[in-house]
């Protein structure tokens, strides 16, 4: 297909509710992290960015947030084309100066630190990472505690970031700066907020 | 007048544009990531006045769905002006369902109470807040409050708590009374009586808070830890009332006083109409309750 074809077709049929569902899929994750939140898929974007971390971005992303794409996403036209039509969401230059962040293939991504950490008065100003997961079973499985988790949760999400859960904890340390993930698997959604600690490894 | 519902509630959704719903959106979740900071955001003119709740209605209407169930109070009721015309406000701009009953609602937007029902996992509460900068009595300058944040610093707050326990021998704070959110942010829980204070900490529904005309959003996940600011000698007390409602003889809830004439006749009777409703058909009488059963709306309490 054409990449003129490829960057105009797959949207969000529904823009408005189909964004809407997406965004109380990802809130529900985000306040329940650990959580996991099906989702059909609502976007079609193409290769190699998936339909759910597409639909992600479609539902948050829009020309006031600079957006970085990870190498194996920046290589491809197509991808580009399609997030600047549907979302029509500017190109960061670099990671730090992100909003949001799609990632690919998470087991190459740069160290966590190397994103936006917010400042101390505003840690909100910090980089939202969405990492492409092939599933949220049958990777390591985390046992996570914090905020909006009861006792403890667990996920498994498959080839997650070199070192991530040693990152993770430096991410932790540094609250309330930091980033968040949005962990968009094939049909499902789950969040990991700063707030979350991942308290051991599970054998 | 004359489109019908569904043609309003397909286009323009819930009232806002859908950029503006994003920005909105991006600002609740950095909320929810960051428990207690509020986070600034763009807030929009909405078709009411500052102080009906403009901020409590944009994030409702940021997170609302055609399937959600609306219910909305105003100091515990809902059948008082500003309840029934945000509610009026969703059923037409979003075409949602509404109801009272606190069990059956997915979002309960709120102005100054929490419901008596105990809120489920999966409902989200939406605060109407009228001054989210808990230190901002304290120090009207944005600059110093948001530096006061950053580093933690929250001694002048303990200040203010000591010079109610110096004058008054006890914290005279009985509403918006402050906490701390995770042990790090201190928060406004808005002007909720201190009363409902216990029901933040460790709910399991979802609580959003909006400030339409401070143009702040923050949040508290469910299963968060919130502790009412106190002293060791001097504890953290909620109000108690020494006489049950008059109405459904509901002890252990939050009760407004009503006149009921000009010779001093008063009663008191629970806040939450919806809880006092319910304990009325299920057969629970106060001392001031009518033999037959009136119209709830004559006994509701005026705001």
């Amino acid at each position: 297909m054409e990449i003129a074809t490829q960057s105009i077709e797959g949207g969000f049929a529904d823009p408005v509710f189909n964004a809407q569902t997406v965004f109380r899929a990802v809130m529900d994750a985000m306040a329940q992290p650990g959580s996991v939140q099906p989702l059909p898929a609502f976007a079609h974007p193409p290769a190699p960015l998936s339909a759910m971390a597409g639909a992600v971005a479609l539902a948050l992303c829009d020309n006031d947030t600079p957006l970085w794409l990870d190498p194996a996403l920046q290589i491809s036209a197509a991808v580009k084309s399609w997030l600047g039509f549907h979302a029509g969401a500017p190109l960061a230059n670099t990671p730090a100066d992100a909003h949001f962040a799609l990632i690919a293939a998470p087991a190459e991504m740069m160290a966590l630190d190397g994103f936006s950490q917010g400042t101390q008065d505003y840690p909100d100003r910090s980089t939202t990472l969405i990492l492409q997961v092939s599933d949220l079973t049958s990777g390591t499985p985390l046992l996570l505690q914090g905020p909006g988790i009861e006792k403890t949760a667990t996920i498994a999400p498959a080839r997650m970031p070199r070192h991530f859960v040693e990152q993770w904890k430096q991410n932790s340390q540094r609250f309330p700066r930091g980033v968040d993930i949005i962990l968009a698997a094939a049909d499902s959604i789950a969040c990991l907020p700063r707030t979350t600690r991942i308290k051991t490894m599970e054998a | 007048m004359t489109a019908q519902p569904t043609d309003i509630a397909t286009y323009n959704f819930a009232y806002l544009d859908e950029q503006t719903k994003r920005m909105i959106r991006r600002a609740i979740l950095k909320g929810i990531a960051i428990p207690g900071y509020q986070v600034p955001f763009a807030s929009r003119e909405m078709p009411m006045p500052y102080g009906w709740g403009t901020g409590g209605v944009q994030v409702t209407a940021s997170i609302i769905g055609p399937d959600d169930v609306l219910k909305v109070i105003d100091q515990g009721a809902d059948d008082t002006t500003n309840a029934v015309s945000i509610r009026a406000f969703f059923k037409k701009v979003a075409n949602v369902a509404v109801t009272t009953e606190t069990a059956k609602a997915t979002i309960i937007q709120t102005r100054h109470r929490i419901p008596e029902h105990p809120l489920a996992a999966g409902q989200v509460l939406v605060y109407q807040v009228p001054i989210p900068e808990p230190l901002r009595f304290l120090e009207p300058r944005e600059t110093e409050t948001r530096k006061m944040h950053a580093l933690e610093e929250y001694g002048l707050m303990h200040v203010k708590l000591y010079e109610d326990i110096a004058r008054h021998g006890r914290i005279a704070t009985t509403y918006a009374y402050p906490v701390k959110v995770e042990g790090r942010y201190v928060m406004d829980p808005s002007p909720t009586p201190k009363f409902d204070n216990p029901k933040m900490h460790n709910s399991p529904a979802l609580q959003l808070f909006g400030a339409g005309r401070e143009k702040r959003i923050y949040a508290l996940p469910p299963f968060t830890e919130v502790v009412s600011l106190d002293f060791e000698d001097h504890p953290f007390e909620v109000q108690t009332f020494d006489q049950p409602c008059a109405l459904c003889a509901a002890e252990n809830v939050y009760l407004d006083e009503v006149i009921l004439d000009d010779h001093g006749g008063h009663m008191f009777v629970c806040s939450d109409t919806d809880h006092c409703e319910k304990r009325r058909e299920e057969g629970h009488r106060g001392h001031l309750a009518p033999e037959t059963r009136l119209a709830p709306e004559k006994m509701e309490p005026a705001q």
